[in-house]
């Protein structure tokens, strides 16, 4: 840093802000009272639905932990759910063959074994990346999954331990069959390991891992222990996983050996990239959005939610590239631009003028069109609509009708779309 | 013939059935993933409705197995061309995980779209007479179907060699997996050379899919429940190598055959280990580059 | 006079009122896999639910019932734990109907008790489970309904001697398994092999594990796998390895033909005997009746199979309780009660809940398959033992015993 001071008050001003955005940065906003609010506010809204309250609040511990490894450290996984499995097999192991149902304590010895487990695969394989990484941490849940069926004896298979008995919380609070108190000892875990995270990610620590994620051959060129960092953060991950796993456990008093799946792994990252990574807030907002669409697109329809559900994450990504939380910060930049061009925009007529390339978008739209078209035609004649194939009968003359109209359809929505963005002013088009 | 030498031959014809399935439908996937670098956890969803099309075509209008094979692939190449140029294309520079949520999306609404036309029933193809039945060497049938995938997978793998290796496509193909920008400023069109690649590589996706039904039967989970084994096979050879696919598929195949056959308590363990030990001592898998 | 006919059209308002008034609509839970891997099982018992619900409406008048049905999930019980705690705790049903996956039931134990609602299990199929709650009742069977005296039969009229056992790695088949063994070690039979197939969930390549069986040489293999893809994968396999003419005679329960694939199987299926409770050829009023309005339903092309029978017939048990209740079903142990010792005609032949264990007790018929003279394949019934408990629960094995 130059002692210089520079004269342009400009770039003072910015570096003052700089520092003080860093000095101020773990500061608590008034904003983020908002999540922990809303979840109290649940609890009184919807007391009947406090089972699947439940199993989002465990979703978000699952997705936090799978953030900071994930979001802040730059690392992909798809094997997280074998630690939430090594904590859920903890606490029902614990119960069923030493006893051991004091919940608490059963919650932290989840987490633990956990922790170790992911430090010793850690060590391993946090120094590969992309694909390898993967398919290292698929491989390793997938075989956690399968040592479990061999030893059924031990873990009851896929028809897992049953009958778990967890003592009253404290010695008072017993489980009821609303979920009362499990939905109020899950948020009081999930707050307490949401400061842990918290405080880790604005340390020193959350710096080293955000340079490890942004540029990984700099921390090693400026000395930083980045072996040893990740492997103690994917422990630290682990660990959080585990916990979740344990609370699975003992709020269901149940557990199989699909809590390994890599369906579980899977959904999980869907959830923390949906909500966005890299924010302590993110994995809130995604595990709550889609658990509720989930949960409401299945009761739409119990056969065909996945419709929904793939829907939303397609548009998620084509849509809100950053996740739901990059949407609002995308959003509040928009305005603001809107506002600064608002002043720059001409007031000269626009009108659309045609191009050779506007002829291709329109052959290629036409051409998609008549794909769909098709297809539909293909799909009606497989379901027999009748109201639909009244006026044109037989396979190859529907499909043909189909496709003919599919593509003027196509043509003719993007040449409505060209109408409405590609229209340029003169100035733009002297230019 | 001697016992063990019976067993031997045994695992590697079943293997090698297996192996051929693993490759017809990976290789798709490892070429568009080396090439592209794209993500594309939609490659099942693809080899699904290459399934479903033959499961139509021979049952309801009553098109023969092989013609049916060659449509589906035609048919589902040409579609999945469609789907990279509009939506794919976007996203080439986008993030791994943008690619995976994008391409997990396609592969539910793909499940939910087919079970809304199919049903979730498993569905089988009828055979042509002579693909029924087997081949008795006196010592062991041989199932023909199975001697028909290992045929089928020969031919294609010294097509797809001959592409690769001789053809001018193919050399174009392997400079821009090698290095995308030189190739590209030797006048090489990487984006169509993307759309053709992805296009084939889907054909066969479509292919080992139609070729699947017989061997485990077709619902529309089908896109997301074998997913992770042509991702292990895809890894464990390297992106991008056509070779390492092969080695990969043949690895895993006999070594997941015989282990069923001599340890079947293990389960599907053996071909996670395989993948782990592989990984370990070889990131990149077998053939990959660095 | 006019005061006369006056009061008699006030009775007469008064009664209708009354009736009318008396009039309940029973809310039904029904939970089942919509979606995923196993959706073709929750489809069979669904559409039998649907199809007697249609039927049958009239014979529970003036009563209604309001059919919720919500997606079971994947078989960890956790989805359906969730899905059926709000159906009891939001949606007040006062019957659950349903449940594929043993793991849903098991779950689901502690809820039902505590929330005093009956459940009427439409499939899931490990033994111990209707010991867990003493609202479970269930009408489609346990593994050992099938599985038990097949080993006696095959010991006794197939001739098996020794035997060798493959199947899917998971409780259902382990349960399926050890309920052979049983019956026919004690018969006097052997069993030289045991084979697990690996997971349920993809339907693996099963030459090798066939293969292993040939090379044991044992006179019946035994396999259970789950119904639907994996059992026409495995009857392939079993062909294309030319077991039948090794001498290797293919036995199991009925999920080795569930009816809706056997057309597929081909001629590889000929010969192949199982045991179970029911066939789609099997020879009775109530089952001919039920195919006939099952094609009308669903198209001919459309069979029902031993899930679907089970799921008519829990519907028709609960329909026959509403009515016993007089649709008075909000008290649950009443319900239960009620259903105790329920017995009917069904699709299966004579069925019974047992009172004292409040599971299944049916005909067991052990059938081969043979080709129709119109070309199809089908099923003969070569044996049956009649009235058939859960002999987990009678012998008190393991679980089974608490």
């Amino acid at each position: 840093m130059s002692d210089i001071k520079p004269r342009d008050p400009a770039i003072l001003d910015a570096r003052e802000r700089g520092a003080d955005y860093l000095v101020r940065r773990h500061y608590f906003r008034w904003t983020e009272a908002l999540p922990w609010l809303i979840a109290i506010a649940c609890f009184f809204l919807f007391p009947n639905r406090m089972t699947f309250g439940n199993q989002v609040l465990i979703m978000v511990m699952f997705a936090l932990s799978l953030d900071l490894i994930l979001g802040y450290a730059g690392v992909v996984t798809l094997g997280h759910a074998a630690f939430f499995g090594v904590g859920a097999y903890t606490v029902a192991l614990a119960s069923l063959r030493l006893g051991w149902s004091e919940p608490i304590s059963g919650l932290i010895a989840g987490g633990l074994l956990a922790g170790i487990v992911g430090a010793a695969v850690g060590w391993f394989i946090v120094r590969y990346r992309g694909l390898t990484l993967l398919m290292l941490t698929i491989a390793f849940a997938a075989m956690l999954q399968e040592s479990g069926n061999l030893r059924s004896d031990l873990t009851g298979g896929y028809d897992g331990l049953p009958g778990l008995m967890f003592d009253p919380l404290l010695g008072y609070f017993q489980y009821d069959l609303y979920g009362h108190t499990n939905y109020w000892y899950v948020l009081v875990v999930l707050a307490v390991v949401f400061y842990f995270v918290r405080r880790i990610v604005y340390s020193p620590f959350g710096q080293v891992l955000t340079g490890i994620r942004e540029n990984v051959r700099r921390m090693h060129a400026i000395g930083s222990p980045v072996h040893r960092r990740l492997v103690t953060v994917y422990a630290i991950s682990a660990a959080i996983a585990g916990v979740a796993g344990a609370l699975f456990t003992q709020t269901n008093a149940y557990v199989t050996l699909t809590v390994f799946d890599f369906d579980n792994s899977a959904k999980v990252m869907v959830m923390l990239i949906l909500g966005g990574t890299g924010r302590l807030y993110g994995p809130f907002l995604g595990a709550a959005v889609y658990m509720i669409l989930e949960d409401y697109f299945s009761k739409l329809s119990p056969t065909f939610w996945q419709l929904g559900i793939g829907l939303l994450l397609v548009l998620a990504v084509l849509f809100a590239r950053r996740g739901l939380l990059g949407l609002a910060e995308d959003a509040r930049g928009w305005f603001a631009a809107k506002e600064r061009d608002k002043e720059r925009r001409s007031s000269a007529p626009r009108r659309l003028v045609w191009k050779r390339e506007h002829w291709t978008a329109l052959g290629s739209s036409a051409l998609d069109g008549a794909i769909i078209g098709f297809i539909a035609g293909f799909a009606i004649n497989m379901k027999q609509i009748e109201l639909m194939t009244a006026f044109v009968t037989g396979m190859p003359a529907r499909a043909l009708t189909f496709t003919l109209i599919g593509a003027g359809i196509g043509a003719g929505i993007n040449a409505i779309y060209l109408l409405i963005t590609s229209r340029t002013s003169v100035e733009e088009q002297a230019s | 013939m001697p016992h063990f030498a019976i067993i031997a031959v045994s695992i590697l014809f079943d293997g090698l059935a297996y192996a051929m399935f693993l490759f017809i439908t990976a290789v798709g996937l490892s070429v568009t993933m080396g090439l592209m670098g794209f993500v594309n956890l939609a490659h099942g969803a693809f080899a699904m409705a290459g399934g479903f099309i033959v499961v139509s075509l021979t049952r309801s209008y009553g098109v023969g197995f092989i013609p049916s094979l060659i449509i589906a692939s035609v048919l589902i190449g040409l579609i999945s061309a469609r789907f990279e140029r509009r939506l794919y294309r976007r996203l080439y520079k986008a993030t791994d995980l943008e690619q995976v949520l994008l391409t997990i999306g396609l592969a539910f609404m793909a499940i939910a779209i087919f079970t809304y036309f199919y049903g979730p029933i498993p569905k089988s193809v009828p055979l042509p007479d002579w693909l029924e039945g087997s081949v008795n060497l006196g010592f062991r049938a041989f199932p023909t179907y199975r001697a028909f995938l290992i045929a089928l997978g020969a031919v294609l793998i010294a097509v797809l060699w001959y592409g690769f290796e001789m053809t001018n496509i193919g050399a174009k193909i392997r400079a821009a997996v090698d290095n995308r920008s030189m190739a590209e400023s030797v006048g090489i069109n990487v984006d169509r050379l993307f759309t053709l690649t992805f296009a084939v590589g889907s054909g066969l996706a479509a292919l080992g899919g139609g070729l699947a039904i017989q061997l485990f039967g077709l619902t529309p989970s089908f896109a997301v429940l074998y997913l992770v084994l042509f991702l292990i096979v895809v890894a464990v050879g390297g992106l991008g190598s056509l070779k390492g696919t092969l080695l990969a598929a043949l690895v895993i195949g006999i070594i997941d055959t015989g282990g069923k056959y001599a340890f079947p308590v293990a389960g599907n363990l053996f071909i996670y280990a395989i993948t782990a030990i592989v990984l370990l001592y070889k990131p990149t898998g077998f053939f990959g580059r660095e | 006079m006019r005061m006369l006919r006056w009061a008699g059209l006030a009775a007469l308002a008064l009664t209708v009122g009354a009736t009318a008034a008396q009039a309940e609509t029973v809310k039904i839970g029904v939970v089942l896999p919509f979606s995923g891997a196993n959706a073709d099982l929750g489809h069979q018992i669904d559409k039998a639910f649907d199809l007697y619900i249609k039927l049958h409406a009239k014979d529970i008048a003036p009563h209604k019932v309001e059919i919720i049905k919500r997606d079971e999930g994947p078989p960890t019980g956790a989805v359906a734990k969730t899905v059926t705690t709000e159906l009891i705790t939001n949606d007040k049903v006062q019957i659950l109907a349903g449940f594929v996956f043993s793991p849903s039931a098991i779950a689901l134990a502690p809820v039902v008790t505590q929330a005093k609602v009956p459940m009427v299990i439409a499939n899931a199929g490990t033994a111990w489970i209707t010991n867990l709650s003493p609202y479970y009742v269930r009408l489609s069977f346990s593994m050992w309904h099938p599985a038990y005296p097949m080993g006696a039969y095959a010991y006794d009229k197939i001739g098996c001697k020794t035997a060798a056992v493959a199947y899917t790695d998971f409780p259902p088949g382990k349960d399926s398994v050890l309920a052979f063994t049983t019956g026919f070690e004690k018969a006097g039979g052997k069993i030289t092999l045991s084979i697990p197939m690996g997971s349920p969930v993809q339907v693996p390549d099963f030459t090798p594990f066939l293969q292993r069986v040939k090379d044991a040489h044992p006179d019946c293999l035994y396999a259970f796998i789950p119904s639907g893809a994996h059992a026409t994968g495995i009857m392939k396999a079993y062909g294309e390895l030319g077991l039948r003419k090794a001498g290797v005679k293919l036995i199991g329960p009925m999920d080795l033909i569930p009816d809706n694939k056997l057309q597929d199987m081909g001629d590889a299926a000929i010969g192949t005997i199982v045991m179970g409770h029911y066939a789609v050829d099997l020879d009775n009023a109530a089952n001919k009746a039920f195919q006939k309005e099952w094609h009308q339903a669903y198209g001919k092309d459309s069979y029902p199979d031993f899930m679907s029978a089970a799921g008519w017939d829990t519907m028709h048990a609960i329909f026959d309780t509403i009515k016993k209740l007089n649709g008075k079903v909000d008290d649950g142990a009443k319900f239960v009660d009620a259903m105790k010792g329920w017995s009917a005609d069904g699709p299966r032949g004579h069925v019974m809940i047992d009172p004292a264990t409040r599971d299944i007790v049916q005909d067991e018929h052990a059938m081969e398959v043979i080709r129709k003279p119109d070309g199809k394949l089908g099923e003969k019934i070569v044996g049956t033992t009649k009235a058939v408990k859960d002999e987990c629960k009678v012998l008190k094995l393991g679980r089974c015993g608490s």
